[in-house]
């Protein structure tokens, strides 16, 4: 720019934060500066500088670093936090309904458990997802711009991630058939979700695991045999049910970015 | 360089009414709060929660008017916002920079492991950052949730009751922050400690069930007490005014 560098004896009073540099002098070394890489260069090299990195570098050492951290989020951003240890225990409800169905426990006419808790699994994973119940955060995440739908279906699918293949090896295990126990289960899953909009997500896994005892586990004790609801024939039924289920919770879909689907 | 805003006011309520539960607990509010710290206060029940989930769109509105940040789409406001609820829910196997930086993904920040670092070091946690939630205080929890809700440097900052659990000490950091956060965003700070809004706030919001009853300067409160109102601060004795609370020791 200019051809007038300041000289050293104004660069030194000026990087040692002289008072007595006139206002004007100061102003043109600073906007000289700004501009003149060389004389910023010549500033460098400074005891202070020096002193402060000094200082500085150890507290540096110190001062944690962010450490790993892409595993785990990738995890979350699927499983809900509070969800973990409520899957475990699906898997162990899983696996002891194999083992008794192994031993020849059976209700009535040999229905199996694992037919009859099918359809109740999910929706405690469900629950432990979201809402106030199970899910401490359940406030904090209601707020964030990631509630709503997406996160919701996330969590969701992770739920059926770990259920639907416990189930299949239950099934492979106990002779059941797919078919019986799949429908049941993802119907169960939306429906609590989309009723879930209108009262909440815990009061309808509460409402559902009460309709559950009375309509399924009841008559299948009372008449020792195999309910209609988990029936061969009871299959266009289920899934009516599910789209049913899933147009309540796309045309309710904003309720889970309130407070109102947490209840 | 940001560009200007094209709002006048961060928030902007007219008439506002809210439920909780059956109860009309926010019952036609008309306000408007700009950048700085605003206090929040009121005896228990008087709404201050039910106004304060409703700034955070967490609560829906039963009628009148509420513009936040000029009114944007939910998802983009939501990004410009930072909320402390009262109860501060949190994962106690979490440590506290996974914590924080979970937050941060649920609010669709980048640059995450920056943000959170900075937020950590701000509530003087940065030590502990490594650290599980379940061997934290109460206080230092109160900080993580304060961490929480600056992570993505927002424009609204609602806290509920963020003083509840900080010892004396920590409480006079925590205004100095609240004063530096005022400089560039909307803070609403809700408490019952009138100490805290004679401090840190440059504006006070008072309510009384469910409804405004005074929103000036803490000096323009003080003024309204005198002598003979309940307190032991000129401050208090302006509260005391405003909600008509007589000086007869023992009364609740």
């Amino acid at each position: 720019m200019t051809a007038h560098h300041p000289s050293d004896h104004l660069l030194r009073r000026y990087s040692s934060g002289d008072d007595d540099i006139p206002a004007d002098e100061l102003w043109a070394v600073e906007s000289h500066l700004e501009t003149c890489a060389p004389c910023r260069a010549r500033l460098a090299p400074e005891p202070i500088a020096e002193a402060v990195w000094a200082g500085l570098s150890p507290l540096l050492d110190r001062t944690p670093q962010m450490p790993r951290a892409r595993a785990w989020r990738r995890l979350h951003g699927w499983v809900s936090p509070a969800a973990g240890p409520w899957l475990a225990m699906i898997l162990l409800v899983i696996a002891a309904a194999v083992a008794l169905d192994r031993t020849g426990f059976a209700v009535g006419d040999r229905v199996s458990l694992v037919l009859l808790v099918a359809p109740v699994l999910p929706v405690l994973g469900v629950a432990a997802s979201w809402g106030r119940s199970l899910d401490p955060a359940w406030e904090l995440t209601a707020a964030t711009p990631r509630a709503g739908l997406p996160l919701v279906f996330r969590r969701t699918a992770a739920v059926l991630a770990v259920v639907v293949p416990g189930l299949v090896v239950a099934s492979l295990l106990t002779g059941t058939g797919f078919a019986r126990w799949l429908l049941p289960c993802l119907a169960f899953t939306v429906g609590t979700l989309a009723l879930g909009t209108l009262i909440g997500v815990t009061r309808a896994a509460v409402v559902l695991l009460v309709a559950w005892a009375v309509a399924i586990v009841a008559p299948t004790i009372a008449f020792s045999r195999t309910a209609v609801a988990l029936g061969p024939d009871a299959a266009p039924g289920w899934i009516a049910l599910l789209g049913a289920s899933l147009v309540v919770l796309v045309a309710r879909r904003m309720a889970f970015t309130r407070l109102e689907a947490n209840r | 360089m940001t560009a200007p805003t094209t709002y006048a006011w961060e928030i902007e309520t007219r008439d506002l009414r809210a439920r909780a539960g059956r109860r009309m607990a926010v019952d036609g509010v008309t306000l408007t709060m700009g950048r700085g710290v605003h206090g929040l206060l009121g005896p228990n029940g008087a709404g201050k929660t039910t106004l304060i989930r409703t700034l955070a769109t967490v609560l829906k509105p039963h009628s009148g008017e509420l513009s936040l940040l000029g009114g944007e789409d939910l998802r983009h406001l939501r990004r410009q916002i930072g909320y402390l609820p009262q109860e501060f829910g949190h994962y106690r196997r979490f440590t506290v920079r996974e914590f924080v930086a979970y937050v941060a993904w649920l609010k669709e920040m980048r640059d995450v492991p920056a943000a959170v670092q900075r937020a950590i070091e701000r509530v003087g946690l940065a030590d502990r950052a490594d650290d599980r939630m379940k061997t934290l205080s109460g206080g230092m929890i109160r900080r993580v949730g304060i961490a929480q809700a600056i992570v993505n440097d927002p424009e609204i900052l609602l806290l509920d009751e963020p003083t509840a659990g900080l010892d004396p000490a920590q409480r006079l950091r925590f205004r100095e922050l609240l004063t530096e956060l005022g400089t560039d965003a909307c803070v609403v700070v809700s408490t019952h400690l009138v100490e805290d809004v004679a401090a840190a706030c440059t504006d006070v919001v008072l309510l009384s069930q469910g409804k405004l009853v005074f929103q000036g300067t803490p000096d323009q409160l003080a003024a309204r007490g005198t002598e003979r109102h309940a307190g032991d601060s000129p401050l208090e004795r302006g509260y005391s005014a405003l909600l008509g609370i007589p000086d007869r020791p023992g009364s609740w």
